[in-house]
């Protein structure tokens, strides 16, 4: 029986959740809550203030909505009086009115179709289609709440429904964001882990697939191989040939490619470049162009920021039409994804163009945040790699740094006596003494004997620069501590 | 290899089986029919109607219902802040919508909130449940959701065992159901337990009837939580607070976790009805009880309100053990939090206009016409359907749907045998094509063997409705004359 007469304890719950972490909001967060809360009650610290560098939230440290895409979805809340409102360009109110008339009553208010709004799916088609130079169907496009929820959609496709060696098996990257890992545990799937080579920018080796999954067939029935390009943590940007590797390997082994490109508008450094997928299968001939493929993109990351809209789509090629139909049953359940996320989705595929009204000003703010980010990229690389024991590959893309400290053996002991993680170790004692809040490298996932926290590139450039000073004073105190 | 001809990974035999079984009967084959014929309609093929009536779900927007001019006065300020300057938003507007924005990081509500959501409406709604119920709430139990589905989806997962066979758990649900619990639980793999709600006695919860169903499943599952759906989708009742407790006590003895489904708690038309939630007469029926688990829902979609597309809803969940409550938390974190607009809608609806606020006097005439109408429409409806021949229709008492039996001649039984269908998918797919009017087939949410249903909605404008209902009963005729 259960605990004190309770129907649900820990013993008896779903032993899958009990298996699931989710490191980006886990332990080290919840203590930098903890903290929070014993700032605003007075109590002193050698800070005063927690700086919140485990999540990519733009808008969180600062960062501005972009004002055209505020403008259309306030228009779409309240059209009534807004279509009216002088003080709105009207380019904004063209593309609140199409959005509009797309949905049931007029009003943002009614479900859409489970796949999503339809001319919001051929805005998006169409935005695919000028990005890789290959044509986009609406009808494989789905809206999802974030990318998250379309990739747990497809994922579940994927399962088996059988246990043991029948398992689902999954390749994922390691170091990976621990949503994949999360929804494996969840889902009672089998991990099948690709070490991205740290040596070589973090590049994805077909050496290296074929190991994890050679290893991985007696334990699983290996199904799909995902691939986050731009990387996260890692924020490395795939070359072409990389791409072309991991989508051979894919075609040999007869997997479905999960592609997690939520990062495309975010690609910093010269010389990279970002290549879709899709545009790189298209490319591959017949022997490659009808592969299954899910690719993901969200409105959390870009220029955008919009991480509390929860707006994502999927666009996913070359499904049996028998498993098409399946898909769209399984997804009608939960009836449809916010509209407000998907109007928001609507104008990054839709942006204003040259001639708009909204247009100057638009491209001015977007290349704001990029410039700025790209300014981040660079300073937080360069200052990791300037500090003794920390090594620090190329911010390309995405908004993460992710470096490697090496820590001394008597860390390692002081860490091993508390039972916890050595970068877990680490980051808790980053936290406690200057109120800095990044992720443990572990919860990503990393070489065994390689140890690495992930920080996010998002502060404000002059908050960025203090935090890294801080970071400095803390690392150079807490080493000598322990050599 | 998959063994697949055509070399895919993924085909019917290699998908995930769940999803294979699971159905969702409100947007199953009939509906996707109704979009063809609406196409139909659009390239000018000839029909003896001029327009689909979709009359399958609870979309009140896409009906012609207008949403709240307050409510979307704080959404399109949150949304633009710059709009905070303006003359044409009233005072109470604006410090709703300044206290939100207060609530959110960098204060815009493009950040991600807490996963359980944004502490200050949190705190409004622990506040609306304690003044709706004379029974205090407390915010760490409240959850904001996508919805109301995907909060129930996020506690059903919780009471799975992760095992096969006997060893699933069984999710007691009534019969007919909303469908979501069906899909879920197929979705799950987990045993529906299905207990009928009886018709008769207008569609109650027989305490009789729910131990026959938890026993006859013993032996397959292991049952561990009971579903109710109050007032009831499809069927329209609002629980007396007796059979509210009768509940409450057959759940005590089972030792089962209660999800109790109250998103239409403003939709209540019959006199002597009135809506008691169970966390209100599970706290009042003493010690024995109050301590029982216990998971409420509530969404932005039904109601006054409508708000559908903004995916709003919340949880309470109450007297959960800490170390399974930590568990909990930590399971929705992955999905980072629902939308921010949809948890600043749900503030809304708890944390209305109050009396001499500028706002109140429009808002209490918007939410009592929209009331005031559903009323009047549920009447309609049953009358109506009461008076024909064939069809017998329980009162209407809340939610948003009319579930009438549909008594069937042999021959209609025979010919839908034939053509694969169940009898009243028959009837509703021939509903359908003959008058345009889309409703769900009664099987797509469960019934008594030998008993054929529909659900429709009473969700059209008022004065459309009287003619669909006209139309309906002129094909129910024909029908009855066609299979005599």
């Amino acid at each position: 029986m259960s605990v004190r007469g309770k129907v649900l304890s820990v013993e008896n719950m779903n032993p899958f959740v009990k298996n699931m972490e989710y490191a980006v909001r886990g332990p080290i967060v919840i203590r930098a809550g903890e903290i929070e809360q014993e700032l605003s009650k007075g109590l002193k610290k050698n800070f005063t203030d927690v700086i919140r560098a485990n999540i990519g939230d733009c808008h969180a440290t600062g960062q501005k909505p972009l004002t055209f895409l505020r403008q259309v979805a306030a228009i779409c809340t309240y059209p009534d009086v807004l279509l009216k409102d002088p003080n709105f360009p009207s380019d904004a109110k063209d593309r609140a009115q199409r959005i509009l008339d797309g949905c049931g009553g007029k009003s943002i208010g009614a479900y859409s179709d489970s796949s999503g709004v339809r001319v919001i799916r051929e805005d998006i088609a169409r935005y695919i289609t000028e990005r890789d130079g290959q044509a986009s169907d609406p009808d494989d496009i789905f809206l999802s709440t974030g990318a998250s929820d379309g990739i747990k959609i497809i994922m579940k496709l994927l399962m088996t429904g059988q246990p043991g060696k029948e398992r689902a098996g999954v390749m994922i990257p390691i170091p990976q964001y621990p949503l994949y890992t999360a929804t494996i545990a969840e889902y009672n799937a089998y991990p099948i882990g690709y070490y991205l080579n740290e040596d070589k920018n973090w590049a994805l080796d077909v050496n290296e697939l074929k190991r994890s999954i050679d290893e991985a067939k007696p334990n699983c029935k290996p199904r799909a191989i995902v691939i986050i390009n731009p990387g996260n943590p890692t924020g490395q940007v795939l070359t072409k040939e990389n791409i072309q590797d991991v989508i051979k390997f894919a075609k040999e082994q007869n997997l479905f490619i999960m592609a997690d490109e939520v990062y495309q508008h975010n690609v910093y450094a010269k010389g990279s470049e970002f290549f879709s997928f899709k545009k790189i299968l298209t490319e591959m001939g017949p022997e490659y162009n009808n592969m299954e493929l899910a690719s993901f993109m969200s409105t959390s990351k870009g220029y955008m920021g919009e991480c509390g809209f929860r707006g994502g789509y999927c666009e996913v090629i070359n499904l049996d039409p028998a498993v098409r139909a399946m898909l769209l049953k399984s997804i009608s359940a939960k009836l449809c994804s916010s509209i407000s996320g998907q109007a928001v989705m609507g104008v990054v595929v839709n942006p204003p163009k040259p001639g708009e009204p909204s247009y100057d000003i638009f491209q001015k703010e977007k290349s704001t945040v990029l410039g700025q980010l790209a300014e981040k990229a660079t300073m937080v690389t360069e200052t990791f790699n300037s500090i003794e024991g920390i090594t620090c590959n190329e911010v390309q893309g995405a908004m993460y740094a992710f470096p490697q400290i090496k820590l001394p053996q008597k860390l390692l002991e002081a860490a091993k006596a508390k039972g916890q993680a050595p970068d877990a170790f680490y980051c808790f004692n980053l936290l406690e003494e200057t109120g800095i809040c990044v992720v443990p490298g572990s919860g990503f996932g990393q070489v065994e004997g390689t140890y690495h926290f992930r920080t996010t590139i998002l502060p404000p450039v002059e908050k960025l620069r203090e935090m890294l000073g801080r970071f400095k004073d803390f690392h150079l105190k807490f080493m000598a501590k322990y050599s | 290899m998959n063994g697949a001809t055509n070399n895919k990974v993924l085909t019917l035999d290699t998908l995930n089986p769940n999803v294979v079984k699971m159905e969702y009967a409100v947007r199953g084959p009939i509906v996707a029919r109704a979009g063809e014929i609406e196409k139909e309609l659009k390239e000018g093929v000839p029909k003896q109607f001029t327009k689909v009536v979709k009359a399958n779900i609870g979309d009140c927007h896409a009906t012609g219902q207008k949403p709240l001019t307050f409510l979307r006065q704080v959404l399109a300020m949150v949304t633009y802040p710059e709009l905070l300057n303006s003359r044409d938003f009233p005072e109470d507007t604006k410090n709703r919508a300044r206290r939100l924005l207060e609530g959110c990081r960098g204060g815009s509500i493009g950040s991600y909130s807490d996963s359980p959501g944004i502490a200050v409406i949190r705190q409004d709604i622990a506040q609306y449940i304690s003044d709706r119920d004379g029974v205090p709430s407390a915010s760490d139990d409240v959850y904001l959701c996508a919805g109301a589905s995907a909060g129930i989806k996020s506690v059903l997962t919780m009471l799975l065992t992760g095992k096969g066979g006997t060893d699933k758990a069984g999710i007691m649900i009534p019969v007919p159901q909303y469908p979501l619990y069906s899909a879920t639980l197929a979705e799950y793999d987990a045993y529906p337990i299905r207990y009928y709600l009886n018709e008769e006695n207008h569609w109650s919860l027989d305490v009789s009837e729910l131990k026959r169903s938890i026993n006859e499943a013993k032996p397959n599952c292991r049952p561990k939580a009971i579903v109710i759906i109050n007032p009831g989708n499809p069927t329209g009742q609002v629980l007396t607070r007796e059979n509210i407790q009768s509940i409450i006590k057959f759940a005590k003895e089972e030792k089962l976790f209660i999800l109790a489904d109250e998103v239409y708690q403003h939709n209540i038309y019959a006199d002597g009805s009135q809506f008691f939630s169970f966390k209100k007469v599970l706290k009042e029926m003493g010690d024995e009880y109050s301590s029982m688990e216990l998971a409420s829902f509530m969404s932005a979609s039904k109601g006054f309100m409508g708000e559908c597309g903004y995916r709003g809803g919340y949880s309470e969940i109450i007297n959960l053990d800490p170390a399974v409550r930590l568990q909990y938390n930590k399971s929705i974190s992955a999905n980072l939090c629902p939308p921010v607009s949809g948890q600043a809608v749900i503030d809304c609806i708890v944390n209305p206009p109050k009396p001499g606020e500028p706002s109140y006097e429009l808002f209490l005439k918007e939410k009592t016409k929209v009331l005031d109408l559903l009323l009047q429409k549920a009447k309609l409806v049953t009358k109506t359907f009461n008076s024909i021949e064939g069809i017998k229709c329980n009162e209407v008492q809340g939610a948003m749907y009319a579930f009438p039996q549909i008594f069937l001649p042999p021959r209609a039984i025979e010919e839908a045998k034939k053509q694969n269908k169940t009898p009243d998918s028959f009837y509703c797919f021939q509903l359908l094509e003959e008058t345009g009017i889309c409703t769900v087939p009664g099987s797509g949410f469960g019934e008594k063997e030998g008993t054929y249903h529909f659900r429709t909605t009473i969700l059209p404008p008022i004065e459309e409705l009287e003619a669909v209902l006209q139309k309906f009963k002129e094909f129910h005729i024909r029908f009855l004359q066609k299979y005599q």
